[in-house]
């Protein structure tokens, strides 16, 4: 019986302790971590974009129909309503955003501090740091022994590196093959250089939510719907004409193609699910 | 009795409650992950790896490796060797790095004026021998690839030279039951990342250091250093002549230079792919001449087969607009040089044959 009571006492003790442990450690515990949304939808003007099916028409006057769109997503900020930043952790904020793979376009950013936010930026692409960093680091979407051959392939492995943006797909307008099909390619790269100065095709982009304000708080998880579309990457600040751009890779011009790009994110809205 | 088991049963379950609460709203806890043969009801293998005595030559410059990084120990370096003399690092199981650096001729291909892949395909340059790669800034003859570790994803991956690709590949050697106790004895798991594999491939690359030729004892004042009168005289003229280029003792710069080869049959544009600076349009890698006389064809689609044949593109070229002003004296392109003069820098080119590395067993093929 004195054992039992012992026992008992003992239980409890290091119960109390537990409980002062997780205070003094951490006083958030009693509150689960906060998680804010982006969600990225594919569009080609006013329609959804869809692979493979449907010919759009760029401002050129041409009909493409696109069968590969990727980007990178990096470096996401949190803008809060005062102007301070949340800086989502550098080995958690790089993204591979892929049309054939809807699971890629819902990024789910855990553990972001309570507050008002509203706005995000980020980099499309992967900045000169990660793009230079030591295998050991290049893990995820970073991997380049992972998923980089063939359509989904994001990673340059003569120049070691990544593909920022990737559109692939059919025209009339391009030169036909041996099949007879009109193929247009755009790889998207290059962050500068190492040692040699190259061009930076990186874009910092930020999307404001406007006047509306994402609460984050553990009863509130906000999902900002952020629309990327296609068609500014034909007819941005520079017309595209794929029957003269074909294919743009490795060639000066690809900075107008980024140029083009880095203006196709707009903010469509924000949905708040509410937990007690 | 049995109320008081229960109280303690319930206290037990409020106090891990508490715990995991505890994990769910701090950091993370990171368990380390245990590798897929967890099944294992054997007791664990103690893991203990050996370092690797890796050596500067005394005449060398710093290592540009960053060894911190990757620590070199006798199971990586051997698990490296393994993989370097794999075929089942090509599609078909045919070609492995050895096949187109091969240890007699400094780990470059002889006999093969460019690079020679799977199914008989032909790339589109020479390739490289293998030697000192520690101390390299950039790889490959238009220096697009920096970092060792990423080297080998661009052979193997490349449709003309092993054409395989690297997820396919991975999975092949998770599955290989060779693999999974070499990586068990140099990383401590048999988890095999692509970190993990490329890392080992390094060490084993940056084991391959030549610097023992008969240069290298002259230079190292050794015993037997010794050069004949017209090795001597030819060094003398290489350091006039060719070494604001093939500086050093990695005899190179690394540097990218054009150097007035005819593009009557070859519009290779170089280190423009990797920079797309209009100024490093047709400039490709100074090489090293480290065992130089091992390593025919020269340049970088293989071109001349002789060393004579080399000097003699020096002293004949015709003007290209890109040239090298280094190679242009007097407004005229070219180096001058003798025919005496050519043979003895050919006689010291000799010398940078470096025999002991290869013949040493500790590169060649594993039993």
């Amino acid at each position: 019986m004195r054992r039992l009571f012992l026992s008992l006492s003992l239980l409890t003790a290091a119960l109390m302790a537990g409980f002062l442990a997780c205070n003094t450690n951490d006083p958030q515990a009693v509150r689960p971590p906060a998680k804010f949304g982006l969600d990225f939808s594919n569009v080609v003007g006013t329609q959804p974009l869809q692979l493979g099916t449907v010919a759009y028409k760029n401002a050129s006057g041409e009909l493409f129909t696109p069968t590969n769109f990727n980007y990178f997503v990096s470096n996401i900020r949190l803008i809060r309503t005062d102007g301070s930043a949340y800086v989502v952790p550098q080995d958690s904020s790089y993204f591979l955003i892929r049309q054939t793979d809807p699971a890629t376009q819902k990024i789910t950013l855990n553990n972001v501090p309570e507050g008002s936010y509203k706005a995000v930026s980020f980099v499309l692409g992967v900045d000169s740091l990660r793009s230079t960093a030591d295998i050991s680091k290049r893990t995820g979407a970073l991997d380049p022994a992972v998923d980089h051959t063939g359509a989904n392939g994001m990673y340059w492995s003569w120049n070691s590196g990544y593909i920022f943006m990737k559109l692939e797909g059919t025209s009339p307008s391009a030169p036909r093959d041996a099949t007879g099909t009109g193929n247009f390619r755009y790889h998207i790269g290059y962050f500068g250089g190492r040692d040699t100065k190259t061009i930076n095709n990186l874009k910092t982009i930020t999307v404001s939510f406007g006047a509306d304000v994402a609460q984050v708080d553990p009863f509130r998880q906000p999902t900002v719907q952020i629309q990327a579309d296609v068609l500014t990457i034909f007819d941005g600040t520079t017309p595209i004409s794929i029957k003269a751009y074909p294919e743009v890779m490795i060639s000066p011009f690809s900075a107008t193609v980024a140029k083009n790009y880095a203006t196709m994110f707009s903010y469509k809205g924000l949905k708040t699910a509410v937990t007690d | 009795m049995k109320q008081l088991q229960l109280i303690g049963f319930l206290l037990s379950a409020a106090l891990f409650g508490v715990v995991a609460s505890c994990q769910s709203g701090g950091s993370e806890v990171v368990t380390p992950a245990p590798g897929p043969g967890k099944l294992d009801t054997k007791p664990p293998v103690v893991y203990q790896t050996t370092p690797y005595p890796w050596k500067k030559p005394a005449n060398f410059p710093d290592p540009v490796y960053n060894f911190a990084n990757n620590p070199l120990t006798l199971e990586g370096v051997a698990l490296g060797r393994t993989l370097f003399y794999d075929d089942m690092l090509s599609v078909n199981g045919t070609v492995s790095c050895a096949f187109c650096h091969q240890q007699p001729a400094a780990f470059a291909h002889p006999d093969h004026a460019l690079s020679h892949g799977v199914n008989d395909k032909i790339g589109t340059r020479n390739n490289l021998g293998l030697q000192n790669l520690a101390f390299y800034k950039n790889f490959f003859w238009d220096g697009g690839v920096a970092d060792l570790d990423l080297l080998p994803i661009a052979p193997i991956e490349n449709p003309v030279e092993m054409a395989h690709s690297m997820p396919n590949l991975l999975n092949a050697v998770r599955q290989s039951a060779k693999y999974r106790p070499l990586f068990q004895s140099a990383f401590g798991s048999d988890s095999i990342t692509t970190a993990r594999f490329l890392k080992s491939l390094s060490q084993f690359m940056l084991t391959m250091v030549s610097a023992n030729s008969r240069y290298d004892t002259y230079a190292r004042k050794e015993a037997g250093g010794q050069l004949t009168s017209d090795e001597l005289a030819g060094l003398n003229l290489f350091q006039q002549k060719c070494s604001s280029c093939h500086a050093g003792e990695l005899f190179t710069d690394q540097s990218f230079r054009n150097n007035g080869l005819s593009r009557a049959l070859n519009q290779d544009v170089g280190r423009y792919q990797i920079t797309l600076r209009p100024e490093d349009k047709f400039k490709f890698k100074v090489p090293s001449l480290r065992n130089v006389a091992r390593t025919p064809p020269y340049m970088h689609d293989g071109r001349f087969w002789t060393l004579n044949d080399v000097l003699n593109h020096y002293t004949t070229m015709q003007e290209v607009p890109e040239l090298d002003p280094v190679l242009r004296q007097n407004g005229k392109p070219g180096v001058l040089l003798t025919d005496p003069e050519k043979q003895q820098i050919i006689a010291f080119l000799n010398t940078l044959t470096d025999t002991a590395y290869i013949a040493d067993r500790q590169f060649s093929a594993p039993n």
